[in-house]
């Protein structure tokens, strides 16, 4: 297929101009929602929100601590887990079932139900031929408003931990959930969910449709008996039959309402198997634009909510500029390497972009696009399959899940993790200039640095200790879907993106397996709840200190010298964490590649 | 303090799930099957005779000499079969790949199709149900198509072109044409 540079980079540009443009309005709009002041739906859900503080028994004026916003951050997550994973054991048993699937084994169903709790959706299971639409609806599509409301929760509550002075208190969870959901979530999910419908995304709770193929389908199938086993025929060849497929099952459901919040919630989990590359879930090159563009809006708008709530903007687009800088330099890199293409497959007499596990509707800028938002946010929806991307174009998503998921990242946890290397690297150049580290008027501490370094090392730990033990286990090598280096490759990513919360896989990888559901799960669960809790602990550390006003010996963080200083740290921490383990993967089979194996 | 949590937790999930689970999704599909309604069932077209002939979104298999040939489909079972969609997964330097690909090559050559040949008709797409080619790839086809069903060349060119969209409106993609679309216009040709 013809490749156009041109349009590929003028629609790219285009593109970031335009979340640019949307995240100062968005971040501002998030910030007054959180501070509880008055904003332009609050006069039609103002009074759901008021009813919904009645029912539950929520006091919207007591404040909490860090201990007990950690507290209800893991009685929320423990009684979602505990539902998720009953509703698909059962789902036998349950209604909305018009496929008549049976419910999980039990490793799939923990598997799944920490999966989606940890916003991560790593998906073990085949949506269209495991999962019933009350399991769709109840086990999943919730937690995906739940999860994306907790992450961005932590990060408003990092975020009065700065802004606060000698203040015992973090916020209320139930306030900041409750408030997530209703003025940011649903409202554009809501609207989200109908131009996708336009664009043709299903939205509907009909049985599969059977539908008459144009021209039937015929294969050779070599013939069995009555017990299963092969016959044999003359000369001792099996014998074969001839199969006529005449009808195909169109699966239908309601996957517009799932893929609004699977995108926008940074959530990831596809109704389908195929995910966003599926043609109902993005039909169009207009919806396919318009899913990247749901995918990064609120993690790209979140720095800008932290600026307006520290009453410092430039410190807000700072970290958007440092984050928005990796982006770019990733998109440019992985868009050469797919543009490149397989010398291995040009010498067979093949012209033009290289197309395997590639939509053409969505073109190469389109399919490199979503790859690196996906990737850099913790959505890990996919457009096109990364498994068979050539090796150094998937070297670039992996790389930015590697990273710890920061260069937006997921809603709330992109922001969190992001302050946390901001904070390091404070550290780091008061260290290398002699000045006492200090952020936005508060010093930097025993504490702050401690929890920082959990933020940011945690993955990285899971990721380098998981991979390890899969590569030494029957259990792990043997669920790899390509040999030599890219099976290395397949389970370096399988718990890169389960530690980071990111869920998109490296697909070959047969993940239903007791090894991977139980390790991922236990990567999942650390990698999501370690670095949430250490942000509270930060947020609650930073509460109570002081303010120290600014000095002529203050470090000003919102300056290009510390942007760069900022995007360099995060460089050299993935770089020096995980350069080994992409030599062995990706940059080996790139040399394979080229040197014609 | 904890219980009391713990029963806020649960009054919180109930009163969320009602929100996010039925009144969400209940109000999604009301306005959709209202406002969208061919869209939300799945966009399926119908035979001139009013029998339905799939949907515009999904990718049919095509191995008669008489039809555009859609891209290779490496779904379990058979060749678009949306019960189980996704790609082949296969690695940029698995020999499984190249295989596929060289015996694929060999098909479109012996078919009349000269090297080198277009990459999406050689290699699978990520979903496996891909509805469409590149304009290349239907280009290629059209002698082909014109000998199995004489007709004039032109009059098939002329129908590829009427189908080629992606080449005139933002966002701006590479041009192409959805195979079931194009292969039901030749057959109202006859």
């Amino acid at each position: 297929m013809h490749v156009n540079v041109t349009v590929d980079v003028v629609q790219i540009v285009v593109f970031l101009v335009i979340l640019t443009l949307l995240a100062g309005p968005l971040g501002r709009y998030m910030a007054r929602v959180y501070q509880g002041e008055r904003t332009f739906l609050t006069p039609v859900i103002g009074a759901v929100e008021r009813l919904f503080y009645r029912v539950c028994g929520i006091e919207t004026e007591a404040e909490m601590d860090w201990k007990q916003y950690a507290a209800s951050l893991l009685i929320f997550s423990a009684i979602g887990f505990a539902v998720t994973f009953l509703i698909l054991m059962l789902q036998g048993y349950l209604p909305f079932n018009p496929g008549r699937f049976p419910g999980f084994s039990w490793a799939l169903a923990l598997n799944t139900a920490i999966s989606f709790l940890t916003n991560t959706n790593w998906q073990a299971y085949s949506g269209e031929s495991a999962a019933s639409y009350f399991t769709q609806v109840f086990a999943l599509m919730v937690h995906q408003f739940y999860s994306a409301a907790a992450g961005m929760s932590i990060a408003i509550a990092l975020i009065r931990g700065i802004i606060r002075r000698k203040s015992g208190t973090i916020g209320n969870f139930w306030v900041d959930m409750t408030r997530g959901v209703l003025y940011i979530l649903l409202p554009l999910s809501f609207l989200f969910a109908l131009v996708l419908v336009s664009q043709g995304v299903i939205q509907n709770f009909s049985p599969y449709k059977q539908v008459r193929l144009l021209e039937p389908y015929s294969y050779e199938n070599p013939k069995l008996d009555a017990n299963g086993n092969q016959i044999t025929g003359v000369q001792g060849k099996p014998a074969m039959e001839t199969v006529t497929v005449t009808h195909q099952a169109l699966p239908m459901g309601p996957v517009a309402a799932q893929e609004a919040i699977k995108e926008l919630g940074t959530n990831g989990g596809g109704f389908f198997n195929a995910n966003s590359a599926h043609p109902l879930e993005n039909p169009t090159p207009l919806s396919n634009v318009l899913e990247i563009l749901a995918l990064l809006i609120i993690s790209a708008s979140l720095p800008i909510t932290f600026g307006s709530m520290a009453g410092k903007k430039r410190q807000g687009w700072a970290i958007y500029a440092a984050m928005m800088a990796v982006f770019i330099i990733a998109t440019g890199m992985m868009y050469w390497a797919e543009y490149t293409g397989n010398p291995l497959v040009q010498r067979l007499g093949v012209q033009g972009a290289y197309m395997e596990g590639k939509d053409v509707r969505f073109g190469l800028g389109g399919s490199v696009l979503f790859s690196v938002a996906t990737t850099s946010t913790a959505c890990g929806a996919v457009n096109n399959m990364h498994d068979s991307l050539t090796p150094l174009g998937g070297m670039v998503p992996l790389t930015l899940i590697l990273l710890g998921e920061e260069v937006f990242g997921g809603v709330g946890s992109g922001l969190y993790t992001m302050l946390a290397f901001v904070i390091i690297s404070v550290f780091i150049s008061g260290l290398m200039i002699g000045r006492i580290p200090e952020y936005l008027g508060k010093k930097i501490e025993a504490t702050e640095m401690w929890m920082s370094v959990i933020i940011v090392l945690t993955s990285g730990i899971l990721v380098l200790i998981f991979t390890s033990i899969a590569l030494i286990t029957r259990a792990g090598v043997s669920a790899m879907g390509n040999p030599g280096p890219h099976g290395l490759t397949e389970v370096l990513y399988a718990f890169a993106s389960t530690s980071n919360n990111n869920g998109s896989a490296f697909a070959g990888l047969n993940a239903n397996t007791l090894f991977y559901n139980l390790t991922t799960s236990i990567a999942m669960i650390m990698g999501r709840f370690g670095p949430a809790i250490a942000t509270l602990a930060m947020a609650g550390s930073l509460a109570k200190k002081k303010y120290v006003p600014p000095s002529p010996g203050t470090l000003p963080t919102d300056q290009l010298t510390f942007i760069l200083w900022l995007v360099s740290v995060i460089i050299i921490v993935g770089a020096l964490t995980f350069f080994p383990a992409l030599s062995l993967g990706p940059i080996v089979e790139h040399m394979m590649m080229i040197g014609g194996r | 303090m904890i219980k009391k949590e713990i029963k806020t937790g649960i009054k919180v999930f109930i009163v969320m799930t009602i929100l996010t689970g039925v009144i969400y999704p209940a109000v999604v599909t009301a306005l959709a099957q209202f406002i969208f309604p061919k869209q939300a069932s799945g966009s399926i077209i119908f035979k001139p005779d009013g029998t339905p002939a799939g949907s515009e979104l999904i990718g049919q298999p095509f191995t008669g000499q008489g039809y555009f040939w859609s891209r290779p489909s490496p779904t379990p079972g058979f060749p678009y079969n949306p019960m189980a969609s996704g790609g082949s997964n296969l690695g940029p330097t698995n020999q499984a790949l190249l295989d596929r690909i060289s015996i694929r090559v060999h098909t479109l050559i012996a078919a009349g199709i000269t090297s080198p040949v277009p990459s999406d008709l050689v290699m699978g797409s990520g979903s496996g149900l891909d509805p469409d080619i590149g304009l290349q790839s239907a280009l290629v086809q059209v002698m082909r198509i014109a000998q199995a069903r004489h007709l004039p060349e032109a009059m098939v060119y002329g129908l590829v072109k009427k189908y080629t969209v992606g080449d005139s409106y933002i966002p701006l993609t590479v041009p192409r044409v959805n195979v079931l679309k194009l292969n039901l216009a030749l057959d109202k040709l006859q």
